[in-house]
C-alpha cells in the first residue's frame, strides 16, 4: 500500500513539476505547481508528518499558491516570449546541474545507513505520542523564542507587502527617466 | 487482487525519497534558468524550498528526531512572508516597467 501510494504521488509531483516547466502561461504553471505541493502533502503524510502534511495543505497549496494565482491574474500576465537565454545558462548552467544530480543521488543510493519508511512504524509510534503533541512540546518549550521572533518576520513581511505595492508617491517621475 | 497486494514489499526505502527531492530542486534550478516570466521564475524558487523541505522531513524520519519536522515549519512560515514581499515586489516592477519578461528588466545587468 505504502509502495503504490508512493509511486503515484511521486509520479504526480515529478509530472507536476515537469509540467511546470513545459507551460508558456503562468497559470498553468501555478495550476501546476499546486498539484505538486498537495502530493508532497501526502507523501509528508506517509512519513508520519501529519502537522506538516495539513500544513503543506494549508500555507503552501492554500495561502501561498492563491496569492500566486491572484497576481498572475492581476497583471494579466500573458504567454511568455521564449527566448534563448543567456549563453552561460546553456554552456555551464545545465551540465553543472545533471552533473551536481548525478552527485547526489549517487550519494544517496550508496548510503549505507538510511532505513525505510512503512505506515506502522512512524515517528508517532516510537514514543507514544501522537506527532502533533510531540511538535507542540518541542516548539512550545524549547524553541519557543525562534517561534516568537517568526511571527515578528511576518509581521513585517506584511508592512512590507503593503509598503512595496502600494502606488508609491514619486514613481512616475523615476520611471520616466528610463 | 489481494495475493498481489501482499506479495508488494511494504515498506519504500527512504533513500527513493531523497532521490525525489534531489529531483525536484534540480527541476527548480533548470525552471530558474530557462523561465522567462518573473512570476515563474518565483515558482520555480518555490519548487527548489519544497524539495528541500521534503529531504528534511525524510531525515526526521530516519533519525526519530521532531526537530526536521519543525525545521519545516519555519522554512514554510519564511517562505510565506518570502512570497508576500517578493509578490509586492512583482507589482511595484510590473507598475515601473509594465512587462514580466525577465530580459527586459535588465538595469542592473553588466
Amino acid at each position: 500500500m505504502h509502495l503504490i501510494l508512493f509511486f503515484v504521488f511521486a509520479g504526480f509531483c515529478l509530472a507536476g513539476a515537469i509540467n511546470l516547466l513545459l507551460q508558456s502561461h503562468p497559470i498553468n504553471s501555478a495550476l501546476s505547481l499546486i498539484v505538486v505541493m498537495t502530493s508532497l502533502a501526502v507523501l509528508y503524510l506517509l512519513l508520519g508528518a501529519e502537522f506538516l502534511a495539513v500544513a503543506q495543505v494549508i500555507v503552501y497549496a492554500g495561502a501561498i499558491m492563491v496569492l500566486f494565482t491572484f497576481v498572475v491574474m492581476l497583471l494579466n500576465a500573458g504567454r511568455e516570449e521564449r527566448t534563448l537565454g543567456s549563453r552561460a545558462a546553456l554552456t555551464v548552467g545545465f551540465p553543472a546541474v545533471v552533473a551536481i544530480l548525478a552527485v547526489i543521488a549517487t550519494m544517496i543510493l550508496h548510503a549505507q545507513k538510511l532505513g525505510v519508511a512503512n505506515l506502522s512504524e512512524s515517528l508517532t509510534n516510537v514514543k507514544g505520542q501522537t506527532n502533533l503533541e510531540l511538535l507542540g512540546t518541542v516548539l512550545f518549550t524549547k524553541l519557543l523564542l525562534p517561534f516568537e521572533v517568526t511571527s515578528v518576520l511576518i509581521l513585517i513581511a506584511i508592512l512590507g507587502a503593503v509598503a512595496l505595492a502600494r502606488q508609491g508617491d514619486g514613481d512616475e517621475e523615476r520611471t520616466d527617466e528610463q | 487482487m489481494n495475493s498481489l497486494l501482499a506479495q508488494l514489499p511494504q515498506e519504500v526505502p527512504l533513500s527513493w525519497y531523497l532521490l525525489l527531492s534531489a529531483i525536484l530542486f534540480s527541476l527548480g534550478v533548470v525552471g530558474f534558468h530557462i523561465k522567462r516570466n518573473l512570476i515563474t521564475v518565483f515558482m520555480s524558487i518555490e519548487l527548489m524550498l519544497n524539495g528541500v523541505n521534503l529531504s528534511f522531513v525524510t531525515f526526521a524520519q530516519q533519525w526519530h528526531a521532531v526537530k526536521g519536522q519543525i525545521f519545516v515549519f519555519f522554512v514554510m512560515m519564511v517562505a510565506a512572508a518570502e512570497a508576500a514581499v517578493g509578490l509586492a515586489i512583482i507589482i511595484a516592477v510590473f507598475r515601473a516597467r509594465a512587462t514580466l519578461a525577465v530580459d527586459r528588466i535588465d538595469l542592473m545587468k553588466l
